[in-house]
């Protein structure tokens, strides 16, 4: 699936939702249901720090490309954050480089990514961009 | 006597509206206040009939202005009883005054090995600007601790104090727990050991009436925004013979005598320490919102503010699971709580979606979530605007965070 087909797939989830309710039950629903982050990432170095909650996140790259996992100590975070990971985990670096997220704002949830919220969140997606530089740079050393 | 309620939530404007298509109830007062109709309108007077920058002009608009912004001095200086007009400076605002007076006395006063106390209990703006102090001037901070109820650990201080003591700071009313300290008796043990005190009344000023002559303190800072007028303005209210004694601040307009290329020299306080154009219009709203409190008389708000937090400490201990902190024998209208392991973050997302609008976080207070043990907590804090019935929507926004969060 292509990064516009997953993030079209995901609206498609939410629009079921009418009320604010239930698209927020759903999240935490996500929120909960996102596999805990192996505590050896749970600390400083991976600290993206938000004034309100805290999101960890690691990047690996494996046969070519990054795998993400991440944390929250908020749950309504963390189902953001678990979205976050599915959109961009498992994709080539040049791939989340070149990223255009849409899909935040089309269920809705821009509050939630807005850099006044401190939630680390605006910082998770700097940072997942940022990986994928790294690791675009790191495989084509000339370019 | 008892408020008109219905009177004082018709004046104002902000919170008569809908916010996610709730009624909008706002419990974030220690943040910020809201503005009565008469201080917007003041506003909106001065600028369409009066504004003119004040001390300089010779035109009829700019005296004006200028006994406009005098006026208010007289008024606050009425209003937290100092001795002397000349004792109030104008600031931006809490955070303001205090680096003020910690660049200005701590110019004058301070030097190696020095020691200044505050609290573990003290906003980052009553902390901060005291260790960039010490660290200017090779000083030492000290603090003096507090308890698991959020009360200051009295006993602890006569063995902070000595004769290397050279001011201690401390807030009225923590912002974070809504404890009332007992700076009175702070102020008499300090002095006794020939220590002045700066007091942080911007969580005090608007829950009760001041009297800095009665309190003795030597400073008392506070912010105009907390006490229902604009942002910007605040006041320093200093003790003569320190200000006489300060250097100026900032360098600029307005606070020179004489200025020659080579040197110049400055006008007394509270000119002195205020360089450039002063936020006149800020301060005819503090003047006006002063007014405004008076009418309505700080001692009727007190009390109904004291009913309010009975009333909501009463309803939210009913809620199983969850936790208040700060539970100080005598406190303001603020209470701070978690839900058994729901984070504040999550909790104060739903209750903004439910038209309720709390603070979470660490409050500008991380040394006090660390000894707490914890990364944040909800804030509720109440105004006199607030009421029963804005309690009851928020035990009911949290039992529906409960709900969600099961």
């Amino acid at each position: 699936m292509t990064l516009k087909e997953i993030q079209e797939e995901i609206i498609e989830e939410f629009a079921v939702f009418d009320e604010w309710m239930d698209k927020y039950e759903f999240l935490i629903e996500l929120g909960q249901s996102l596999p805990a982050i192996d505590v050896k990432f749970k600390n400083n170095e991976y600290l993206i720090n938000g004034c309100q909650s805290k999101v960890w996140l690691n990047a690996e790259l494996i046969d070519g490309k990054i795998q993400f996992t991440a944390d929250s100590d908020a749950i309504i975070t963390k189902g953001i954050v678990a979205l976050l990971v599915r959109v961009l985990s498992n994709r080539t670096p040049e791939e989340i480089m070149n990223s255009e997220l849409f899909f935040i704002e089309n269920i809705g949830l821009t509050d939630n990514l807005s850099p006044t919220r401190s939630n680390g969140l605006v910082s998770m997606v700097k940072q997942m961009k940022l990986y994928g530089m790294a690791f675009n740079a790191k495989m084509n050393p000339s370019s | 006597m008892p408020i008109d309620i219905n009177k004082i939530r018709s004046e104002f404007p902000i919170l008569n509206q809908k916010i996610h298509g709730k009624d909008y109830v706002y419990l974030d007062n220690g943040a910020t206040t809201q503005k009565p109709i008469q201080v917007i309108d003041a506003v909106s007077d001065f600028y369409k009939n009066t504004n003119s920058n004040i001390h300089r002009g010779v035109h009829h608009l700019s005296d004006l202005s200028t006994k406009a912004y005098e006026a208010v001095r007289s008024k606050v200086q009425n209003f937290i009883n100092a001795e002397q007009e000349q004792e109030i400076i104008f600031t931006k605002g809490t955070t303001d005054s205090i680096n003020l007076v910690a660049f200005s006395f701590g110019e004058r006063y301070i030097n190696t090995g020095d020691e200044i106390i505050i609290s573990a209990m003290e906003h980052h703006s009553n902390l901060v600007p005291w260790q960039m102090l010490c660290e200017r001037k090779g000083a030492n901070l000290r603090v003096l601790p507090f308890n698991k109820n959020g009360e200051l650990e009295m006993d602890k201080l006569p063995g902070l104090l000595n004769d290397k003591t050279k001011l201690l700071a401390v807030t009225h009313v923590s912002n974070s727990l809504g404890t009332i300290n007992p700076v009175k008796e702070i102020i008499e043990q300090a002095h006794k050991a020939n220590v002045p005190v700066l007091i942080d009344g911007a969580q005090s000023i608007q829950h009760s009436i001041i009297d800095v002559q009665d309190l003795d303190c030597d400073f008392y800072v506070f912010s105009g925004h907390k006490i229902y007028a604009e942002t910007g303005i605040g006041v320093l209210y200093g003790k003569e013979k320190y200000l006489k004694e300060m250097p100026p601040y900032q360098g600029g307009g307005d606070m020179v005598d004489h200025v020659t290329l080579e040197k110049t020299t400055y006008l007394d306080a509270p000119f002195k320490f205020e360089a450039g154009t002063a936020n006149y219009v800020g301060a005819v709203s503090l003047g006006v919102a002063i007014d405004y409190i008076n009418d309505i008389g700080l001692k009727n708000i007190a009390e109904y503010e004291a009913e309010l937090l009975q009333y909501a400490t009463a309803e939210l201990e009913k809620i199983e699971g969850l936790t208040i902190y700060g539970k100080a024998k005598h406190k303001t209208a603020t209470i701070s709580f978690l839900l058994d392991k729901i984070h504040h973050y999550d909790t104060g997302m739903i209750l903004d979606k439910l038209g309720i609008a709390v603070r979470t976080g660490s409050h500008c207070t991380q040394p006090i979530m660390d000894f707490l043990d914890i990364t944040g907590t909800v804030r509720a804090s109440f105004a006199f605007y607030n009421t029963k019935n804005d309690v009851d929507r928020l035990v009911a926004g949290i039992l529906k965070v409960k709900e969600m969060f099961a």
